[in-house]
C-alpha cells in the first residue's frame, strides 16, 4: 500500500513488493485452488497405483461431474443465492450426485476402454492411447451432441460455456489480519480436506482398502491371496471418480459455469499435482495439489499471471530433478524397491 | 485438445463477438442470397466470403445480409449493369478460403469481393486477390497488421483494433474521467495489442495504469482479481472475448471490486452479461468500431437502414450488418460510375467518398477506412444497446 503514495508507472513494479502485497490473498486462493487439484489428483494417483495406468480420461470424469452438478441445480429450481448454512447442505447434495455420476462414469470407462485391453494382455501404451481416445471422444460427444441436446441449443452452441442459476453469493465470513476468509473458498478447502481424510481412512482401515493396497503392491500375489482384482479395479475407479465428482461440485459452486473442455487444463494440472506429490501416493496427491496451487498463485502475484504456468512447471521440473519420485515418494502406502 | 480451444479462439479473434443470440435467430436461414453464377449479358459478379455455416457464422451472416440488401436495392432501380452476389462459405478457415478465392477469380470472374470476414483468412486470401488484381472490401477484419502489407487491392470498412483501443481509451479519460485504470488482457493476438494501445492512450491522458493478464484456458482469475483489488481502480478494461470477460466480471464483483468494467468488440455479446451472472455486468461498457443500431439511436440514416433490414429479413440488424451494407455500397458506387472491370473498380475505390450507414465510405491509400468512429454500448438487463459515439456518449447509471 506504500507504493500508492508515489507516482506510478510501468517500470515501477517491484517483484518483491508486489509479492508481499499479494501474499495473504494469494495464500487463500492457492489453498482453495489446490484443494480442487488435490481431489482430482486422487483419481490419477489411485488408478496409477493399482493399474500402473495414467487415466487421461479422468479429466472428462470431472467434466461430466460438473454437468451433473449443474443439472442438479437446475432441477431443484433454485433461482436466488442461498445463505451460508443452506448452501453447505446444498453443496453436500451436489457432491453426492456429482460423486455418484462421476464414479459411475469412471467405472463405465474402465469397462469399455480399459478392461477389454487388460483381459487381452495389451501393453500399457495401448491402454494409454485408449485413455486419450476416450477423453477426446467424451469431450466432442458433449460439444456436439449432449450440450446442444441438454440445453436446447443449435449445434454451434455446444462449444459455448453453460451457466448455472445463481445459487452462491460469497460472503466474507471473517478476517484474520489482512486475510479475508470467504465462504465459498472455505467450503472448498474444508470439503476437500474432509473427503481426503475419509478416503485415506477408507484405504487404510477397511477390507476393500486393504485389497486396494495389496493390489497396488503386488497384483499377482494379491490374486494368490484371494483378492478379486476386477472388483478392486472397479472400486478404485469408483472412488477416484467420486473424488473428481466432489471436486466438480465444489468447482461449480465456485464458478457457477462449466463447458465441454473444462476438465482439460484442470486435468493436466491435477496430473501434475499427482506427479509432484509422488504418483501412487494418496497423501502425496494432497501435498502436490496444495503446493501446486500455492506456487501458481505466488508466481502470478510476483511476476504476473502470464507466468503462472511457467513458474509452476519450472518448480515441478526442479522437484523431480532432486526427488524423482515426487515430494512424498511413490507407492500407495508402502514403498517398493 | 488445447488446440481445439485455441483454434476456436483464433477463429473468433479477429472479429470479436460470436453472437449466440444471432446464431439462434439466424441459424435457420443461413444461406440467403446465393443466386448462382453470373446472369445475362449486362451484369457483373461480386463475391461475399466468410464463415456462413460454421460456428462463428453468427457474426458473418449479418454482414452478408447487409450486402445482399444493398445489391437488391441497387438491382431494383433497373440499372444498366446489374450485380449478381455470389457467396463463398470459407468456414472462416484460410485453407478453405484460398481455393474458393482462386475459383471465384478464374471460374466465376468476380470483379470484386466483399470479405473475407475474418483477419486470419484475409491474411491468406489477400495475396491471391493481389495476383488476380481483384479488389476486396472486408466488413469485419480488424487485425492491425493487415494494413501493413502494402496490398493494392485490399480494403476494409471497419476500423482496426488500434482505432478501437485509442477510441475507448480516450472515452475512459475524457468521459469517465478515470484516474486509475486497471488494464487486463487475455494474452491473445487480439486482446494483448488492443489492451496495450488502450493503456498507452489512458496513460497519455494522465491516468495511472496497472496492467495484468489472464490465461483464457483457466477459469480461476484470483491472482488478477487480487491485484485489481489492491490497486482499487476507477475503471477496469479487459481486452479479450466475452466468455472470459463474463467470468472476470463475476470474480471481480464477488471479491468486492465494483469499478466500472469496460471491454471491446470481442466482448460485444449478451454472453458477457450471462457469464457475469445476476446483475454483475449492469452498466458495463463495451466499445466497438462497428455500428449496431436497430432502434436508430445514431441517426435517421441508421433508422431507415434498420427498418428496411427488419422488413426484408424479419430480424434486427446485428453485428457488422451495416458494415456489410456499406462494403457493398462501395462496389455499387463504382459500378454506377461505369466501372465494370476489376482494375477500374479498384481505381474508383481509391476516390470513393459517399456517406454510408455506419460511416463515410472513404479509404486511405493503404485501404484503411478514413473514418475512425468508435461506438459505445452499455449493458442493460440482458442486452447491450448503443449509447452513442465514443466522442459524445453520455454514460447512464
Amino acid at each position: 500500500m506504500l507504493r500508492r503514495s508515489r507516482p506510478f508507472d510501468e517500470g515501477d513494479r517491484y517483484v518483491l513488493d508486489s509479492f508481499l502485497n499479494q501474499f495473504w490473498p494469494a495464500t487463500v486462493d492457492g489453498l482453495s485452488l489446490g484443494a480442487i487439484y488435490s481431489l482430482v489428483a486422487l483419481g490419477y494417483t489411485m488408478v496409477y497405483g493399482v493399474l500402473r495406468l495414467i487415466n487421461f480420461a479422468h479429466s472428462e470424469v470431472f467434466m461430466i461431474g460438473t454437468f451433473a452438478a449443474l443439472l442438479t441445480v437446475e432441477l431443484t429450481g433454485i433461482t436466488s443465492p442461498l445463505g451460508t448454512v443452506p448452501l453447505i447442505a446444498f453443496v453436500l447434495l451436489l457432491a453426492l450426485v456429482a460423486g455418484l455420476v462421476s464414479g459411475g462414469t469412471a467405472v463405465a470407462l474402465e469397462f469399455v476402454a480399459y478392461r477389454p485391453l487388460r483381459r487381452r494382455g495389451a501393453s500399457r501404451l495401448a491402454a494409454l492411447i485408449s485413455a486419450i481416445g476416450a477423453s477426446l471422444f467424451l469431450q466432442q460427444l458433449f460439444a456436439l451432441v449432449v450440450i446442444p441436446w441438454m440445453f436446447d441449443r443449435p449445434k454451434e452452441g455446444g462449444r459455448l460455456p453453460v451457466q448455472s442459476a445463481d445459487f452462491v453469493e460469497p460472503v466474507n465470513l471473517f478476517s484474520i489480519g489482512p486475510i479475508d476468509i470467504r465462504s465459498d473458498k472455505l467450503i472448498i478447502f474444508v470439503g476437500a480436506i474432509l473427503m481426503m481424510v475419509a478416503l485415506d481412512m477408507f484405504v487404510n482401515r477397511t477390507k476393500l482398502g486393504r485389497g486396494i493396497r495389496a493390489t497396488a503392491q503386488d497384483p499377482e500375489t494379491a490374486v494368490l491371496m484371494g483378492v478379486n482384482i476386477d472388483r478392486i479395479v472397479t472400486a478404485t475407479f469408483m472412488l477416484g471418480g467420486a473424488m473428481a465428482g466432489v471436486a466438480a461440485a465444489l468447482y461449480l459452486m465456485r464458478f457457477e459455469e462449466t463447458e465441454y473442455f473444462v476438465g482439460f487444463l484442470l486435468g493436466i494440472k491435477a496430473f501434475t499435482a499427482a506427479v509432484l506429490g509422488g504418483i501412487g501416493n494418496l497423501r502425496g496427491a494432497l501435498a502436490g495439489g496444495m503446493v501446486l496451487g500455492l506456487i501458481e498463485m505466488y508466481g502470478s502475484a510476483a511476476f504476473g499471471s502470464e507466468w503462472r504456468d511457467v513458474i509452476a512447471f519450472s518448480v515441478l521440473v526442479l522437484v523431480l530433478m532432486f526427488r524423482p519420485t515426487g515430494i512424498l515418494g511413490e507407492s500407495l502406502q508402502q514403498a517398493r524397491a | 485438445m488445447e488446440r481445439l480451444g485455441t483454434l476456436r479462439r483464433n477463429m473468433m479473434r479477429v472479429t470479436g463477438a460470436v453472437a449466440l443470440s444471432a446464431v439462434l435467430a439466424l441459424g435457420a436461414s443461413a444461406c440467403g442470397g446465393d443466386d448462382g453464377g453470373a446472369g445475362g449479358g449486362d451484369s457483373v459478379t461480386i463475391g461475399f466470403m466468410g464463415d456462413l455455416t460454421g460456428e462463428n457464422s453468427g457474426i458473418v451472416i449479418p454482414p452478408s445480409k447487409g450486402a445482399q440488401m444493398a445489391i437488391d436495392e441497387y438491382n431494383a432501380t433497373n440499372p444498366k449493369v446489374k450485380i449478381v452476389l455470389k457467396t463463398y462459405d470459407s468456414q472462416g478457415k484460410g485453407e478453405q478460403a484460398v481455393p474458393l478465392a482462386k475459383n471465384a477469380i478464374t471460374k466465376d470472374k468476380i470483379v470484386g469481393l466483399i470479405g473475407p470476414a475474418f483477419s486470419g483468412e484475409s491474411q491468406q486470401v489477400a495475396p491471391v486477390l493481389e495476383e488476380g488484381k481483384i479488389p476486396s472490401v472486408s466488413p469485419s477484419a480488424t487485425n492491425v497488421k493487415l494494413g501493413d502489407n502494402n496490398w493494392k487491392y485490399w480494403h476494409r470498412i471497419v476500423a482496426d483494433d488500434d482505432v478501437q483501443g485509442s477510441g475507448i481509451g480516450e472515452f475512459i479519460g475524457a468521459t469517465l474521467k478515470a484516474k486509475k485504470v486497471f488494464v487486463i488482457n487475455d494474452n491473445s493476438e487480439y486482446g494483448k495489442p488492443l489492451a496495450e494501445k488502450l493503456a498507452q492512450t489512458v496513460k497519455n491522458a494522465g491516468a495511472r495504469v496497472e496492467t495484468e493478464s489472464i490465461d483464457p484456458e483457466a477459469s480461476d482469475y484470483a491472482a488478477t482479481v487480487n491485484k485489481a483489488k489492491a490497486f482499487d481502480p476507477d475503471a477496469i478494461f479487459f481486452g479479450g472475448y466475452y466468455a472470459e470477460g463474463g467470468k472476470l466480471i463475476k470474480q471481480l464483483r464477488e471479491a468486492g471490486v465494483d469499478a466500472r468494467f469496460l471491454s471491446a468488440d470481442g466482448s460485444l455479446d449478451p454472453g458477457l452479461i450471462k457469464g457475469a451472472g445476476g446483475t454483475n455486468a449492469e452498466g458495463s461498457l463495451v466499445g466497438c468500431a462497428c455500428l449496431i443500431d436497430p432502434t436508430g439511436t445514431a441517426g435517421p440514416k441508421s433508422k431507415t437502414f434498420s427498418d428496411a433490414y427488419k422488413k426484408k429479413f424479419n430480424a434486427d440488424t446485428a453485428i457488422y450488418s451495416a458494415e456489410g451494407y456499406d462494403a457493398a455500397t462501395a462496389f455499387i458506387e463504382a459500378i454506377k460510375a461505369g466501372n465494370t472491370t476489376a482494375e477500374k473498380i479498384n481505381e474508383f475505390l481509391k476516390t470513393v467518398d459517399v456517406p454510408g450507414v455506419s460511416k463515410q465510405i472513404k479509404f486511405g491509400p493503404n485501404g484503411e477506412p478514413t473514418a475512425t468512429d468508435v461506438y459505445i454500448y452499455q449493458a442493460k438487463g440482458q442486452a447491450l444497446p448503443l449509447l452513442g459515439s465514443s466522442k459524445t456518449a453520455k454514460v447512464e447509471g
